[in-house]
């Protein structure tokens, strides 16, 4: 078969579209964005009719996938990792349920944080949720895996969690395709308690649930996907996903001995694992996230035996690499050079022309006159608000948290209580956040930061384009406090009095700040 | 054969473009390739890298270790110093002298090409005289390729073909004026 250049996030893709999908739903997400735009644009999904059209958060992205399952055909999900948060109650309630047509939920972790707000890892929510979990460790095994994915859910009947992190997902390699297959035809479930989670039914299923554990176990001990590399050293090391590249590059730039197991299937293959620890006496747990297995491995008592994060073999935190497994293995490495003093930081920044620049130099205007300048802030490029030179945004935790946390600043006292929030981030959790507000009658300025797309992910259409003033009127904000503004410098002075009128009206306003991102815009002069 | 190549710069300057087709030459040539990007939030006017790994032998880490890069190829003069703990001790950079100050505190330009010059075995090229003499500014990442060309390991030849077959949807002109970056690069490095 035909070889490509794929990025990790591609090789799923197209190994996807290779298993006979019939959907792939998502929500934008770094490291996860390029599965999803690889289908959009791939004449194969085109020609197939696989949908592809993003979805307007994690959650309903996962249930609208599950709803075609349910219809018995082969569906992918894909989300970042904190994006699995958003999406958990489908989640784990499809592990009871389990699923009919093949369902594989994707999720790119995102471990030192290169574009996220934490680095938790999703093998908990596997474990979590007792579905099989799949971690491939290069992009070839990234496709076969992914093809696997399908067949594996099919067999078991319950969703598949494949987990890849920032490196694989964004790395390119060679890979080498299989022969495509039809995808399934419009074949709903007729299992109807299969479907209905009330007690006495989600009882039953759990049961199910509890009783295919075996099966998963013994797959794991078959998987083609977990396999121990011989070796002759008395130190051996276990290492999962992509751990197992950065030992493999450490054992042959320094032609070590070392045996090893390496894991890309969970749950944990029992045999296996059994095996190859009565055998060894050292361990080194090699995990790219959490210590999840390393915890399980040690056991609440400990066992001087095995090695890793948890006792400062592995660093605690951050993504692994070559260099430090080589540490990990006692290897003196010749690595001697330090970065000159000369070389100053360059943090990313707000672009030239950035219509959210235009409305910070807005806010800041205003919050001169008043004592309490918090601004509370969400997930997306104006983030970078926070940084010099603006400092505007006092806050970032999750996806549309900037108004309910202004909504309890508010209840609190402070005044005025404004939140900042871009508009695919308002769809995706901001708009229940907004109703609770406006049936309280809560004292806060909302403003929507509408740059007409998903810009920090690279410009993915956003949910709501057009639609803003009238989800806002409908969820109840009275008309005349729903105020638009064009944020550009000739029109700052008017933009800061619309502001400061809004700030001191005792209720819930919100402004929309609109103007087109500049990169989608540059974009579309090009064609 | 193994090469590990660092390719930096600033978020927007075209550095995945120069990976692609030395990816594209590699790959014609049967040689494995790896290559990690930067996507994301740095790609908003921060500091962007890539490790671009090709070898003939199998290549396991998308990450190249500290000290084992051949090559930092850099398409602004402190970017290329940055990613210094991954230059091997014989290890080259090749580096634009045109810098981007998008920063307040960038610091000043001979200073930094001094550091650069004990640094390591280097080779500064005013890619943006060369970009203006084939007449087009975009030709700037082509040319800083070109500059590099010796260090590689992959025949000018197979480059050349790479870089027809990168540009071949934008047509004849394009492709001429990219050859003739690539070549004035190369050229420019070997004075």
């Amino acid at each position: 078969m035909e070889k490509q250049l794929l990025l990790g996030a591609e090789a799923i893709a197209q190994a996807a579209l290779d298993a006979g999908i019939s959907g792939v739903y998502a929500y934008p997400g770094t490291p996860s964005t390029e599965i999803t735009e690889y289908i959009q644009q791939s004449k194969q999904g085109k020609k197939t009719l696989v949908r592809s059209t993003w979805s307007t958060n994690e959650k309903t992205a996962y249930e609208a996938a599950l709803g075609m399952s349910f219809a018995g055909k082969r569906c992918m999900v894909c989300m970042k990792h904190v994006g699995l948060n958003v999406a958990a109650d489908a989640f784990m309630n499809s592990s009871i349920t389990g699923v009919h047509g093949g369902l594989v939920l994707v999720v790119a972790d995102d471990p030192s944080m290169h574009s996220s707000q934490n680095e938790q890892d999703s093998r908990v929510y596997g474990k979590f949720a007792m579905i099989p979990v799949l971690e491939p460790s290069n992009q070839q095994e990234t496709y076969d895996i992914t093809r696997y994915a399908f067949d594996l859910s099919e067999k078991l009947e319950l969703p598949v969690l494949l987990r890849i992190p920032t490196r694989l997902s964004h790395s390119r390699a060679v890979v080498i395709r299989q022969e495509p297959r039809e995808q399934n035809k419009l074949q709903p479930s007729t299992d109807k308690w299969k479907w209905i989670l009330l007690p006495a039914s989600a009882r039953k299923n759990y049961q199910k649930l509890l009783e295919k554990q075996q099966e998963m176990t013994t797959l794991s001990d078959s998987s083609e996907f977990n396999n121990i590399v011989e070796g002759q050293g008395t130190k051996a090391v276990i290492a999962f996903g992509i751990g197992y590249n950065y030992v493999m590059e450490v054992v042959s730039a320094y032609n070590l001995d070392i045996p090893l197991l390496k894991i890309s299937q969970y749950p944990l293959p029992e045999k296996l694992i059994k095996e190859f620890c009565d055998k060894y006496s050292n361990i080194l747990i090699v995990e790219e996230g959490y210590p999840v297995y390393e915890e399980l491995l040690k056991g609440y008592f400990g066992n001087d035996k095995f090695c890793a994060r948890l006792d400062g073999a592995l660093p605690r935190t951050g993504e692994l690499s070559p260099n430090v497994l080589a540490k990990a293995l006692n290897i003196e490495t010749d690595d001697k050079r330090v970065v000159p003093e000369v070389v100053v930081g360059r943090p990313p920044m707000l672009c030239q022309g950035c219509s959210h620049r235009d409305l910070f130099d807005a806010i800041n205007l205003v919050m001169k006159d008043y004592s309490q300048k918090q601004i509370f802030g969400d997930i997306g490029c104006y983030t970078l608000g926070a940084l010099p030179p603006y400092n505007t945004i006092s806050t970032c935790v999750d996806m549309g948290a900037s108004i309910t946390m202004a909504k309890g600043a508010a209840d609190a006292g402070i005044r005025p209580a404004v939140c900042v929030i871009g508009d695919s981030t308002f769809t995706h959790s901001g708009m229940t956040g907004l109703l609770d507000a406006v049936n309280d009658h809560s004292p806060i300025t909302i403003i929507i930061s509408d740059n007409e797309t998903t810009g920090m992910t690279g410009g993915q259409d956003s949910a709501g384009t057009g639609k803003y003033f009238n989800i806002c009127k409908g969820l109840g904000v009275e008309e005349e406090h729903i105020r638009l503004m064009i944020p550009l410098k000739k029109n700052l002075e008017e933009n800061a009095a619309l502001l400061k009128e809004e700030f001191d009206y005792n209720g819930v306003s919100v402004i929309i700040s609109q103007r087109e991102c500049v990169q989608t815009l540059g974009k579309k002069r090009k064609i | 054969m193994q090469k590990n190549i660092i390719i930096a710069g600033v978020g927007g300057q075209g550095i995945l473009t120069i990976a692609s087709i030395i990816d594209l030459a590699a790959m014609n040539i049967g040689l494995n390739v790896k290559q990690a990007e930067v996507h994301g939030m740095s790609q908003r006017g921060g500091a962007v890298e890539s490790h671009l790994r090709i070898s003939s032998e199998i290549i396991y880490s998308d990450l190249i270790p500290l000290g084992r890069a051949d090559l930092i190829l850099s398409i602004e003069p402190m970017e290329s110093l940055r990613y210094l703990p991954f230059l091997s001790p014989q290890g080259v950079i090749v580096t634009s002298t045109e810098p981007y100050e998008n920063i307040n505190n960038y610091p000043d330009v001979n200073g930094l090409l001094n550091v650069i010059s004990q640094s390591a075995s280097s080779s500064l090229i005013d890619a943006k005289s060369i970009a203006k003499e084939v007449g087009s500014p975009k030709t700037f990442n082509i040319a800083m390729l070109g500059a590099a060309s010796p260090y590689l390991g992959i025949d000018t030849a197979e480059l050349e073909k790479a870089i027809e077959m990168f540009f071949a949807k934008k047509g004849e002109a394009i492709i001429t004026m990219n050859l003739k970056a690539f070549r004035l690069g190369k050229e420019y490095a070997s004075k």
